[in-house]
């Protein structure tokens, strides 16, 4: 099936040199990070873990979130959702790809990834995190492939896919889960020590990643000869409402607890990402940024009428996604950090050397989504 | 064919097994010849059963008292002085084993209290490893390039580090560092970090991109010698066994009255703090 991937007009071959010469660049980058340490990007002592960090932790949600299309249409038999159910694997595949590259980043001693491998520990959450992730991504591979395989065909699955993705459901929910415990877990950061963390991640995961597909799904409608449907977006706008009013209701509970409790360590993460310490206000903006989008598509996607008109939709979806890409992809790992165990500020912002890698491991999630992406199309138009 | 796929995965998979069992032997019998040379430790090596330190604040009056245990430490284990760089920069890639702070920043979570003592407040108070009972560090390491060891130090395993830094989030007390540059480098000016004419060749220097901290000084215990903070800090600070009830440092700490950083976190630190009182107690 792959061979449709290198069949494609003008349009697609641009597109795919474009990703490619960012790729181009941000590996040529990686290798001065490779060289130099990860002393060229912000991070610092009390700062230890940033936006690679926090790329990943976002990632995770978005692969996690194709649990949203698998569930109504394996598990509640809804049928809309049949033709768009892969482009929620291959988006996963895409996740998970990612992630694992910004792990790969972060790494001081990147070749002793093995080591992980060689020197199992099960009480480490990273350990299991990596397990969960492979299978993951083992799992969305084998059943986007074998499902899509067979409707080109023009035959149904074969039966030993379905255990397959009835495993991948509790599998979704325990990427993120685990991925929460690598932060709610560890005693003396306030920030993170939260029960409501995993609850949290799910919620924002199961909104910013149908949000996301909505998104890619127009995208498809419109530069392809694909119609995903009108109703199976709509079907997605709703989880994707649902799932972010959870989300900011969660953060209302982290506000309540951290301000009525008055304990000084519970509310300074909060100071300083909404209002600043004694200047430190680096991420103030940020944070209002994603507040100020969360409601406003919360506005956008609660009222029927303006959900229902596509355009409306595919607005709030953005807003929202950049909400929670700045809420999770960044703010949630530095508020952890700051104040350090000290009490004290060590502010973080990343460099360009820094942004133009991450940059770079999204190109190469983008490069693998577009190919898979056009491969499904291809097998849709065909059909 | 005379044998098809399934005889022949059978013979091959068969074939590997065997080959695995028989490297199995050889290295069972390498090994043991390995263990037995590990069985006889040095004979002045000093053991115990947790280690553990008592820093005596009232033995700690200069600025000096501070620094020559502070040199003594970062000078045997070839600890990168980044002095040179610029301000900003060297704050944010510091590479420490002990270091100094005040009380607040020290004792974060004790309970603020603007009308300290005021000389407590502005005291200077000794930071390093805790090599706590309980380390979060440990817990978390995905490779067990840190670890605990019988005798209670925390250790770390340079070679076996990935550099994810999962420690350095875990641990409550900062202990850690990470060496975001080349610590066996330069600055702008071509000065070495370290410097060649004091480097310890008895130890280690470290690579680029793994966590390192303060270890006991193991390579010193095993030669039967106290810690170097210890050894020149003329009493300030007290190396020695606390689960041994007869020890100094539990003599000490029975006697007079001391804290520890964050227990409410349970992780267990193994370093107590005499605070003030001293005579006055």
């Amino acid at each position: 099936m792959l061979d449709k991937a290198l069949i494609g007009g003008r349009r697609y071959w641009t597109w795919i040199f474009i990703l490619l010469a960012i790729i181009g660049v941000a590996v040529l980058t990686y290798l001065k990070q490779f060289n130099e340490g990860l002393g060229i990007t912000g991070l610092s002592r009390d700062v230890s873990w940033g936006l690679y960090i926090g790329q990943f932790t976002f990632l995770v949600g978005v692969a996690a979130s194709a649990v949203m299309l698998v569930i109504p249409y394996y598990l509640h038999d809804f049928k809309k959702f049949g033709k768009i159910v892969i482009l929620g694997e291959f988006l996963a595949i895409a996740a998970v790809t990612m992630c694992i590259l910004f792990i790969f980043v972060d790494m001081g001693q990147p070749m002793r990834i093995m080591n992980v491998v060689l020197h199992p520990t099960p009480n480490s959450v990273m350990f299991w995190d990596s397990v969960v992730l492979a299978g993951y991504l083992g799992l969305n591979l084998v059943i986007g492939w074998t499902t899509l395989g067979a409707d080109r065909k023009g035959v149904k699955p074969p039966q030993w896919v379905k255990p397959l993705i009835y495993l991948s459901v509790p599998w979704a929910v325990s990427i993120h889960t685990v991925t929460a415990f690598l932060y709610a877990g560890i005693p003396g950061r306030h920030f993170w020590l939260t029960a409501v963390m995993a609850a949290r991640f799910l919620a924002s995961a199961f909104s910013g990643g149908p949000a996301l597909l909505i998104i890619l799904a127009l995208l498809v409608r419109k530069y392809t000869k694909f119609d995903p449907g009108y109703e199976p977006i709509q079907a997605l706008g709703k989880i994707v409402t649902y799932a972010m009013f959870a989300n900011v209701f969660l953060l209302g509970l982290e506000f309540f607890t951290a301000f009525y409790s008055n304990i000084p360590g519970h509310m300074h993460p909060f100071h300083y990402l909404y209002a600043g310490i004694e200047g430190h206000n680096k991420l103030v903006p940020l944070m209002w940024t994603s507040s100020i989008f969360a409601i406003a598509a919360l506005v956008l996607l609660v009222v029927p009428s303006l959900r229902k008109n596509e355009k409306v939709l595919a607005f709030a979806c953005v807003i929202l996604f950049i909400s929670l890409w700045i809420d999770k992809g960044f703010g949630l790992v530095i508020g952890g950090f700051v104040p350090n165990m000290f009490e004290g500020i060590t502010e973080y912002w990343p460099t360009l050397p820094e942004a133009i890698i991450t940059l770079g491991v999204w190109a190469i999630g983008t490069l693998v989504l577009t190919v898979l992406y056009k491969v499904a199309v291809s097998v849709r138009e065909a059909a | 064919m005379s044998i098809n796929r399934r005889q022949f995965l059978k013979i091959v998979g068969v074939s590997t097994a065997a080959g695995i069992g028989g490297a199995a032997v050889f290295n069972g019998l390498r090994n043991s010849g390995l263990e037995a040379a590990q069985t006889s430790p040095d004979p002045r090596t000093l053991t115990a059963k947790r280690w553990g330190f008592v820093v005596d604040m009232d033995k700690l009056k200069s600025e000096e008292d501070y620094q020559k245990c502070i040199d003594a430490c970062h000078n045997i284990h070839n600890v990168p002085d980044l002095s040179s760089l610029p301000e900003e920069i060297r704050i944010r890639h510091e590479v420490k084993w002990i270091w100094t702070d005040n009380f607040e920043r020290t004792f974060p979570t004790a309970p603020e209290d603007e009308y300290q003592n005021v000389e407590l407040k502005e005291k200077r108070f000794f930071l390093f490893c805790n090599h706590c009972a309980q380390p979060a560090c440990v817990r978390v390491c995905p490779t067990k390039a840190t670890f605990k060891r019988k005798d209670g130090v925390v250790m770390q395993d340079m070679h076996r580090c990935i550099g994810c830094r999962f420690c350095m989030a875990a641990c409550p007390f900062g202990a850690r560092s990470f060496n975001w540059r080349d610590p066996r480098g330069k600055d702008g000016n071509g000065k070495p970090f370290i410097d060649p004419a004091k480097e310890n060749k008895e130890y280690p220097t470290r690579m680029i991109g793994v966590v390192e901290k303060c270890t006991a000084c193991t390579e010193r215990l095993a030669k039967g010698m106290q810690p170097a903070c210890a050894e020149v800090s003329n009493g300030a600070i007290v190396f020695g066994d606390l689960e041994d009830p007869n020890s100094e440092v539990r003599k000490i700490i029975a006697a007079k009255y001391t804290i520890r950083r964050k227990p409410e976190l349970g992780t267990q630190p193994s370093i107590y703090y005499v605070i003030g009182g001293g005579e006055h107690a």
